[in-house]
């Protein structure tokens, strides 16, 4: 079936409320507003407010409460209105969720998902365009995703509501309302599995998220110029599947890393490490990464566009490792 | 239970809890501890009326000075000092130290060591237990220093919209760190907490082990009952510094003459009849679990990436 991002991800929740009694969602305006993204469009009237609660304005308590249910029998998915705003709850994330599991020794674990739109839209300026699941990949005790088709946001959403971990879930405002086919009944995708979106023999390009779109039209512009270009999706930040990548770099011998996020301590400089370490003989040329610019995002759409990887640069980026 | 008896019950698990913090600065020149410990000497009272009513499904979730909670609640004591000792078979297998002291099995559900950051876990503990249809109470342990932090203004706020059953138990021993409560706040704890709609209740001395003992243990039975939020403030003080075995009166934050003012009506020092009567076997015990954790090992490598996720 067609669906676009936004359905794939009621779906997912849906049909993990349906099937689990201990699963519910929080976050601001959740409930009758539906989320800031219509995300819960209906949850309300199926499942209640004691299941889709809405909260005050406070990212720090409902994180910290959601911690607290998860520690003691629930398995609440927490959804930020954008990952901007879980700044405000980094405490409770990197401090809490994270490290609640091993400060005990084991004895307690807490299973929930903290998900919500990360990455710019359209000028939305500063403080609403900012992509930092690198920030949450550093910490240990997180797993993090960032899934760029409806296919793979319901599979992987379903999969990280299961998971007895914190799982941060890093969706995008501008992919909400993509479509793509979604397998019909049920199915889940792992945690930890990459997916190659597009075969091809010269040149990997690896990406994520709403990057993995842009690579994808990219490879298209790049075939005109009879360059065969892999796109390997990476899904899952952490756990890392180096070895698809690995895999596709020894096919193509060469690495173009797509990333929105800042360059300096980007999400691309680890991924290029772990290929590095691996597979150095693989390559027949320096890995190049394409990112976004080390700056707070401007408004101006001219200046915007600039600080965001187009197609113009990552093409100039293959142009240069080939 | 007589009067009396109940009286010695409390004396005697204040004491053990007083002995087994004055065995932890003992020890502590050897460096066999080498975590950073906040001793609750002077606050036994608290953490000995907080646990009398609840059961061991009850939870509380606490701070960085919680031994005496830990030991309150029906932590193992052998597993603490091994914990402090750093020693696989602690009850975190090491991996906390004194700050993170963790005994789900007797319903201490963690201790935290970022000021305030437990609350709103006590509070979705409640929500869970009123989710699952639980009878469950569920306890937040904090200073007065905490009450400063936003998670408490959004914890408070969010138990009472929603009816939780959670007694949140405030610590005021009058001391943040190294600052006291007049340089730190322009409000009234309890007032401020009765703004949000909370049942308050303020016990001026934590001291009076039966009198704690009672009203906790009232107000206990009353969230149980009515399955809402109360707020209850204990006024106490701490004898040691912030952190670490020793005193801090020279740091010019709170005078001497404070203290002993306390220690003049501290329970563990007027029954010396009691305390001598008491003493050797918790000792005994104490001896007990200070060789338990001298002859732990240390976790194993494998222990090292064990429970990150």
């Amino acid at each position: 079936m067609n669906l676009s991002y936004r359905e794939a991800l009621n779906q997912a929740m849906r049909e993990e409320m349906q099937r689990d009694d201990r699963v519910f969602l929080i976050g601001e305006e959740v409930g009758y507003y539906q989320g800031a993204f219509k995300v819960s469009k209906g949850f309300v009237e199926e499942f209640g407010t004691e299941r889709v609660r809405d909260t005050p304005i406070t990212e720090a308590g409902f994180t910290g409460l959601a911690i607290g249910a998860a520690m003691t029998g629930l398995r609440p998915i927490v959804e930020l209105m954008t990952f901007n705003f879980g700044i405000l709850a980094l405490d409770q994330i990197v401090n809490n969720a994270a490290k609640i599991r091993y400060m005990s020794g084991g004895q307690i674990s807490v299973p929930m998902v903290i998900r919500g739109p990360g990455s710019a839209a359209h000028q939305l300026a500063a403080q609403h365009s900012q992509s930092l699941e690198a920030w949450f990949c550093h910490v240990p005790g997180l797993k993090v995703i960032a899934p760029a088709t409806p296919h793979d946001a319901k599979g992987l959403l379903k999969t990280a509501i299961r998971d007895d971990n914190p799982v941060i879930f890093i969706e995008a405002q501008l992919l909400y309302g993509t479509k793509g086919e979604v397998q019909e009944g049920e199915y889940t995708i792992p945690i930890g599995k990459a997916e190659i979106k597009r075969e091809g023999q010269d040149v990997t390009i690896a990406a994520y998220s709403k990057m993995l779109l842009l690579a994808l039209e990219t490879a298209a512009d790049l075939e005109q110029d009879g360059i065969d270009a892999e796109v390997v999706d990476l899904r899952t930040l952490k756990p890392l599947d180096v070895d698809t990548l690995v895999q596709s770099v020894k096919k193509t011998g060469r690495l173009v890393i797509v990333e929105e996020g800042w360059r300096f301590a980007g999400l691309g400089a680890q991924i290029a490490e772990s290929v590095y370490s691996t597979a150095f003989d693989a390559l027949d040329g320096p890995i190049v990464r394409v990112t976004g610019e080390d700056v707070p995002m401007p408004y101006a759409r001219p200046l915007e566009d600039l600080a965001i990887p187009d197609r113009a640069r990552i093409i100039q980026a293959v142009k240069q490792v080939l | 239970m007589t009067d009396a008896q109940r009286f010695r019950e409390l004396f005697y698990q204040a004491l053990r809890i007083r002995l087994v913090e004055e065995r932890i600065i003992a020890l502590y020149p050897s460096d066999v501890i080498q975590s950073p410990v906040h001793l609750s000497i002077g606050q036994e009272a608290v953490a000995v009326g907080a646990c009398q009513e609840l059961e061991k499904t009850d939870l509380i979730f606490c701070t960085y000075r919680s031994h005496a909670f830990y030991l309150a609640k029906g932590g193992n004591l052998k597993e603490m000092f091994a914990e402090l000792y750093g020693k696989v078979t602690g009850c975190a297998r090491g991996k906390a130290g004194s700050m993170h002291l963790t005994a789900p099995e007797v319903g201490l559900m963690g201790s935290s060591a970022v000021v305030a950051s437990t609350i709103p876990h006590a509070v979705g503990a409640a929500l869970a237990a009123k989710h699952l249809g639980k009878d469950q109470v569920v306890m937040a342990v904090f200073g007065d220093g905490a009450t400063e932090e936003g998670v408490y203004h959004e914890s408070l706020n969010f138990a009472v919209l929603h009816r939780l059953p959670v007694l949140f138990l405030c610590e005021n021993n009058g001391l943040a760190v190294h600052s006291s409560q007049s340089a730190r706040q322009r409000y009234a704890i309890l007032e401020h907490a009765r703004s949000y709609g909370l049942s308050a209740q303020h016990i001026a001395d934590g001291y009076d082990l039966e009198n704690v003992a009672d009203t906790i243990s009232g107000l206990v039975r009353r969230v149980r009952q009515i399955r809402e939020p109360v707020f209850v403030e204990i006024r106490t003080y701490r004898y040691k510094e912030h952190v670490g075995p020793g005193e801090d009166f020279h740091c010019g934050y709170r005078q001497r003459e404070e203290w002993w003012s306390w220690k003049q009506r501290d329970p563990l020092e007027q029954h010396p009849d009691l305390r001598d009567m008491m003493q050797p076997s918790i000792i005994k015990e104490i001896d007990e679990a200070v060789e338990f954790a001298r002859a732990s090992p240390f976790p194993p490598e494998e222990e090292l990436l064990r429970d990150v996720v």
